[in-house]
């Protein structure tokens, strides 16, 4: 954990420091990166293949669902919608343990694994794709349900009564309006996977460079009561983490007054 | 009313009662110890029955670290003596440092015959997976690679391990199913749970350092005469006849080859 305070007046924003808080010692961001070990610097890129991909996925996966959410007017939209918001109050664990039961050699999801020859998932990079695609789900869907909610059916009304195809109205009307709800949806997946944990380690098996994450780099530093270790990293996901959100908050468009 | 006045009685009597019992006992215990200290502990209450014992089991690494934060715990078992032993340094024991067994670790598994196999068959193809404790801050786990490195199989074998936080996630890859073999605490092998599941092997301890343990009354259950007891109750005959069921060699006693 680290504490903003300036020691002195900074010439640029390389210049603020860190304050480490067990310590008298301070850092700049320049200091504490140059302190990463390989095996740190192996996590973070780890940490962020895995959030980019993942959000990439729930790109294409969480639009048609969050679409479908937003237009339909089945019964069964109650029921969809509770399930895809299921990861956000599902404790880690029970997710990771089902996702071990259900990739592994006996579950579902490891039978078929096997059956195509890809062999079972648990310990694997792919595994923790899997595993992170459901555990995000909620972020990428929600936000995007929500924006394409409020452009309402008015102007996709429009769009068809001048012709316009259905997919030609959801890529040149409705992605367009929605476009804020893109952003927010991406930032969020995005960060919440590189904030993710617990089921990581269930699932994950701790290996380095495949599912040693930085968030699990850095639980086995305190583990092993590596201190120092531990806050170098912990000040770098901290930074990092706030520099994924900073845009979110401060760009959002102001909400306008009298459609 | 007559029902908000039984209320009140019934919580005021609660109330008393818990004071009654305000020597309540809460044991940090290595993960190891899970099955054996269960045992214990209801042995001791068939003894002691108005004591209360309550155990968390986790690593021994952890809670070095939140007794040093000041965790409420009055007692201490680690599956490394070495853990106890600088907390006693730092003045964060109320006495010393006793041992109270030496760990065994041995191959286990549910889908293979572990008691047919020897270290050297972890090179076989037909074992994708093999569960071990993090070397980096289990006791298990770091006796396990120190094993493998003797048998000069390190090297063959490293691919293929996965690490669980503690020795009971590493069973626990192995019982699901996604490692074929771990190498595991004896004490876990032998409990009914998975005694019933798979045989194991017993590694040689010529092969790794001691896992020696060891526990302390931490400094803030100084006063607690029920955590004394149950220390005491540790180190008498009824509580070591109980651990050497699980396969732990006891102080003073030799190691079965």
């Amino acid at each position: 954990m680290a504490l903003f305070s300036q020691a002195r007046q900074p010439q640029n924003n390389w210049q603020y420091r860190f304050v480490l808080i067990d310590g008298i010692q301070s850092y700049t961001p320049y200091e504490i990166a140059m302190q990463l070990s390989d095996s740190d610097i192996q996590a973070i890129w780890l940490t962020v293949r895995l959030a980019g991909i993942v959000t990439a996925l729930l790109f294409l996966l969480g639009t048609p669902v969050a679409w479908w959410l937003a237009r339909t007017k089945t019964r069964c939209k109650g029921f969809v919608g509770a399930i895809v918001a299921l990861p956000l109050v599902l404790p880690p664990s029970v997710l990771g343990f089902y996702l071990l039961l259900a990739m592994g050699p006996e579950g579902p999801v490891g039978r078929l694994t096997q059956v195509l020859d890809f062999g079972p998932l648990p310990f694997t990079f792919p595994g923790l794709v899997l595993a992170s695609v459901v555990y995000s789900l909620p972020f990428m869907v929600q936000p995007l349900q929500s924006a394409f909610e409020t452009i309402g059916d008015r102007p996709l009304e429009v769009a068809a009564t001048l012709g316009a195809s259905p997919l030609d109205r959801f890529f040149t009307v409705a992605v367009p309006l929605a476009l804020p709800g893109f952003l927010t949806a991406g930032i969020l997946t995005f960060a919440h996977t590189v904030g993710e944990f617990g089921v990581v380690l269930m699932i994950g098996g701790n290996l380095p460079g495949v599912t040693r994450v930085a968030s699990v780099q850095i639980f086995d530093y305190v583990e092993a009561m590596e201190y120092t270790q531990a806050h170098h990293l912990a000040a770098v996901m901290l930074i990092f983490s706030f520099l994924v959100l900073l845009p979110l908050y401060a760009f959002r468009p102001q909400p306008r007054k009298g459609v | 009313m007559n029902s908000t006045k039984i209320l009140f009685m019934t919580s005021v009597i609660l109330l008393c009662s818990t004071f009654a019992y305000a020597e309540k006992v809460t044991v940090a215990a290595a993960a190891d110890l899970k099955f054996a200290m269960t045992e214990i502990v209801a042995a001791f209450k068939i003894v002691n029955p108005i004591d209360e014992i309550e155990v968390i089991y986790g690593s021994s690494g952890k809670f070095h670290t939140q007794i040093q934060q000041g965790a409420p715990y009055d007692l201490y078992f680690s599956a490394d003596i070495a853990f106890p032993q600088d907390l006693a340094k730092k003045g964060f024991a109320d006495a010393g440092v006793r041992p109270h067994a030496f760990g065994r670790i041995v191959l286990w598994s549910n889908s293979l015959d572990a008691a047919k196999m020897t270290l050297a068959d972890l090179t076989d193809k037909k074992i994708k997976r093999i569960a071990i404790a993090n070397p980096k801050h289990a006791p298990y786990g770091r006796r396990a690679e120190e094993a493998l490195r003797a048998a000069g199989l390190w090297g063959k074998v490293e691919s293929k391990l996965v690490y669980g936080e503690n020795i009971v996630q590493a069973a626990q890859f192995v019982q699901t199913g996604n490692a074929q073999v771990g190498i595991l605490a004896l004490s876990l092998a032998q409990s009914a749970d998975l005694a019933s599941k798979g045989g194991f092997f017993l590694i040689s301890d010529n092969l790794h350092k001691p896992l020696e343990q060891g526990y302390i009354i931490t400094k803030r259950a100084k006063r607690n005469a029920a955590a004394n007891r149950f220390a005491d109750y540790i180190g008498g005959s009824d509580a070591r006849k109980i651990m050497a069921a699980y396969g732990f060699v006891l102080p003073g006693e030799t190691a079965p080859k």
